[in-house]
């Protein structure tokens, strides 16, 4: 009887990137559970609205414009570096890694601060009523997420410029900017409705 | 497993392998497992134990409910045990026990040596653990929810439940859900990415497929209860103002956020029940699957649907007609889905070769008693019969008959099924019988009376009712069909310990099925297949030429995998998996900390998050430099090709 045949995977690489990796479809999974809530939380707002006859209720004067679209700004723009550290990690690229990520969390903590000053000028309290509380929620929700990704991105930052550095963990950049991307995107839609459908509807 | 030892240059390689996948002992080590299939047990063991749990407080139910004007249990303690029954067998044991599976069995069924993210699933166990024990803890100390398993508003709003039970229903649901998710995500990554080369999207198993198809449906339905449950918490505790009407709230947003979950969790249990049931009724026919495209197209139109039905809950709250008409023809229309399914089993079965085991009895138990269930619950999505046996017992009896059919009959046929391969021994085929005819015969005694008694206008959730109304028969019908089920599984567990310790070996393949967890031994090694597989058709073991290819060339000392690609699995690259370790389990303890703290004061998220974000740099943090790091690792590089289509001397050695 012949040798058995065999399939040699021995020569294949010890990782991949984009969505041929396994840390990539970790991500979308994430990103698909927090765009539900996203996506509920919003028709969340729309069904109150529907159940009142002005928008906002009781004379609450809408959200001021000045601090969400400055932020929102800040937000589009942080997209650049991201993509430039993306890139980075793509041609394990470390230098590249350690600058853009550094000018990332720069972004980062400049719209954490931006959004404090969100909270104050939505001009209603989360306990005022119902409007109030699912605008704060919307609002909350998202600063999770900004909070969040930039601590992720500190602690990846820091292991990048202190090691043990394995070629996997520039997987782990391509991914955490990948999740920086949903972060920015995810505002779009929501400053679209606590900034805008107030005075839109 | 001893054939395969003695291939030619295994010896060491094999012994290295071994123990690279080995578990550390103790108790200690024991805390740090992240194998799919320890974990896969644990979760197993953990949700029978929910289920005893549950199925006890059924037991009490059914004692107050066996006679009229009963007083032995109060109403206050009544509305616990319901909640705490509905909540237990819903959260902690349906959508768990399905999963469980899924996560002891994916990996096997598509030839993979672990799961993706195995730590995540280690952190689900442990989340699910602690979520449970608080639940039950909660209800020792009089504290167990008490307003139903969806908790409606405005009965669970501060102003009615001033207690902390509906706080601990709220959380236990961010607990479950976690848990949940995290394994939805793990298995979808593990069936795209990680099956053996060969198995094209076409040769995916049918038990597989719906084990994909549910955790889709996890990742869409599970953020509604939580969003919800969240809403109702701050409610509850910063004075948000969601489910409140006199500040602009609606307690119907409640109904739909829920039922927008709550439906599709029915299916995320049946669906897969259904799988079960397809490769059961597959190995016990000797032939392929009857439609093979159509089951699978079938589960994922189910899918697609259950997220179109919620309303049918909601046809007493007085929403517009044209709304409860689109909702009543979309419950209609699922059934067709289901039919297709139904109708493929029947052919299946008609032209195999049927030999009937244990397994086989509980899939035939389950035609019977789901295709009742099925009807009335055709029945129920009719808006005026609807409304006319809305919150009766005819809805209990429904439910239980989709739920207990769809799910549990395919589940004890699972446990059969699947028994010799988790531990190597056979259970009774005699005490099995048994076991399926007290379950099969108290079970409608049980239930069918139900659906009389609710015609007669019993309803729900009462503690006692009065001798007068003549309900007493048929109540005392059920609670001794409970007794007959409660023995059965009883005979169960006393026959599973006895298998345990001096049951038949199994041998690797008891049943001659054709799915790949059969390739290996019982119990499988840790390394799950010692000679990874590949594939060349849609069972297997029934279908590979005798010269098909086994994997070669994955590491010995670390625990290196194959990823594959998604559409047709040629190999694409590999990746070391993670050793064991204590971090799933310490960011479990800081979580639950966190989630039971943010019951009492806001504060707790603040604070409780803290540990919870050091626990989780510590579970990322390498610990030393990789081995496999100092290879090239080109950026492009060449997918192999599949092994049934490399040319006949490039894969021999």
């Amino acid at each position: 009887m012949s040798a058995p045949r065999t399939l040699d995977v021995g020569a294949l690489p010890p990782g991949a990137f984009g969505s041929r990796s396994l840390m990539w479809w970790g991500t979308m999974g994430i990103v698909v559970i927090e765009s539900t809530v996203f996506a509920l939380a919003i028709a969340a707002y729309f069904f109150f609205r529907t159940r009142l006859p002005a928008w906002p209720p009781d004379g609450v004067a809408p959200p001021d414009l000045r601090w969400g679209t400055i932020n929102t700004i800040v937000l589009v723009a942080s997209c650049l570096p991201n993509q430039l550290a993306k890139r980075a990690g793509e041609h394990v690229n470390l230098r590249g890694v350690r600058i853009w990520m550094l000018v990332c969390l720069a972004f980062g903590v400049v719209f954490n601060v931006l959004r404090a000053y969100e909270f104050q000028h939505l001009n209603v309290l989360w306990d005022h009523d119902a409007y109030g509380s699912i605008v704060w929620v919307l609002l909350g929700l998202h600063t999770t997420h900004i909070v969040t990704d930039f601590l992720d991105t500190a602690v990846l930052a820091a292991l990048m410029f202190i090691g043990p550095i394995e070629e996997k963990r520039f997987i782990d950049v391509e991914e955490n900017s990948a999740y920086w991307y949903f972060v920015v995107l995810a505002w779009l839609p929501i400053y679209g409705v606590i900034y805008w459908a107030p005075r839109l509807m | 497993m001893t054939a395969r030892l003695e291939l030619p240059h295994a010896g060491e390689d094999l012994a290295m392998l071994e123990a690279t996948w080995a578990e550390p002992r103790g108790f200690v080590g024991w805390c740090t497992h992240v194998d799919h299939k320890s974990i896969g047990r644990r979760y197993l063991v953990t949700a029978f134990a929910y289920f005893l749990v549950g199925g006890a407080l059924a037991g009490l139910m059914r004692l107050q409910l066996s006679r009229p004007d009963n007083t032995w249990i109060g109403p206050d303690l009544y509305n616990q045990i319901f909640t705490t029954h509905g909540t237990t067998m819903m959260f902690l044991f349906a959508v768990p026990v399905m999963q469980a599976l899924g996560v002891y069995f994916v990996p096997l069924m598509v030839g993979a040596r672990g799961i993706a993210f195995p730590r995540l699933i280690a952190f689900s166990y442990w989340m699910y653990l602690f979520g449970g024990l608080f639940l039950f803890t909660s209800f020792l100390l009089n504290a167990g929810p008490d307003a139903g398993w969806f908790a409606y508003p405005p009965l669970t709003e501060t102003l009615y439940s001033p207690s902390k039970r509906a706080d601990v229903w709220a959380q236990l649901i961010t607990f479950t859900e976690v848990a949940s998710l995290a394994v939805a995500v793990s298995l979808i990554t593990t069936v795209f990415k990680m099956r053996a080369p060969g198995m094209t999207l076409n040769r995916i198993p049918i038990f597989v497929w719906a084990q994909v198809v549910t955790s889709f449906m996890v990742l869409f339905a599970m953020p509604a209860v939580m969003l919800a449950s969240t809403a109702l918490i701050l409610d509850r505790l910063v004075n948000t103002h969601f489910f409140d009407v006199e500040h602009a709230g609606d307690a119907l947003l409640w109904q739909h956020l829920f039922w927008f979950f709550g439906h599709p969790e029915v299916y995320i249990i049946f669906i897969p029940g259904a799988g079960l049931v397809s490769m059961i009724i597959t190995t016990f026919s000797r032939r392929h699957m009857f439609g093979y495209l159509a089951v699978v197209l079938s589960l994922v139109s189910t899918a697609f649907m259950g997220f179109g039905l919620w309303v049918h809950h909601m046809f007493a709250t007085g929403l517009p007609q044209l709304g409860e008409s689109f909702f009543t023809a979309a419950s209609i229309m699922i059934a067709i889905p289901t039919g297709i399914q139904i109708f493929c089993w029947i052919a299946t079965m008609w032209s195999g070769r049927i030999f009937v085991r244990t397994p086989m009895l509980w899939v035939l138990g389950f035609f019977a008693i789901f295709v009742c269930g099925g009807l009335s619950g055709v029945m129920l999505a009719a808006v005026p019969l609807n409304i006319q046996v809305h919150d009766t017992f005819f809805v209990v009896a429904h439910l239980h008959y989709v739920l207990i059919g769809g799910a549990i009959f395919p589940l004890f046929g699972a446990y059969y099924y699947w028994f010799p391969k988790i531990t190597g021994r056979m259970l009774s085929e005699r005490l099995g019988q048994s076991v399926f005819g007290l379950f099969f015969v108290g079970f409608n005694l049980t239930f069918f009376p139900m659906h009389v008694l609710g015609l007669h206008g019993m309803p729900r959730r009462v503690y006692t009712y009065p001798a007068a109304l003549g309900w007493g028969s048929l109540n005392l019908a059920a609670s001794i069909g409970a007794l007959l089920m409660g023995f059965g599984v009883i005979v169960f567990i006393v026959d599973a310990l006895r298998a345990l310790r001096a049951g038949e070996v199994a041998a690797d393949n008891p049943w001659g099925a054709g799915t790949l967890e059969w390739a290996t031994s019982s119990p499988p090694p840790n390394s799950n297949f010692l000679r990874p597989p590949t594939v060349g058709g849609r069972e297997p073991l029934w279908d590979n030429p005798v010269d098909q290819p086994t994997v070669v060339g994955l590491r010995a000392d670390v625990r290196d995998v194959l990823v594959t690609h998604v559409l047709d699995a040629e190999p694409d690259h590999r990746v070391e998996f993670p050793e064991p370790s204590l971090w799933p389990l310490l960011t479990a303890i800081a979580t639950t900390t966190m989630f039971i703290w943010s019951i009492f004061t806001p504060w707790g998220v603040v604070y409780g998050s803290v540990p919870v974000f050091i626990a989780m740099v510590g579970w990322f943090w390498p610990h030393r430099p990789d081995e496999g790091g100092t290879q090239p690792w080109p950026i492009r590089h060449r997918t192999l090709p599949l092994p049934n289509e490399a040319p006949a001397s490039g894969g021999v050695i």
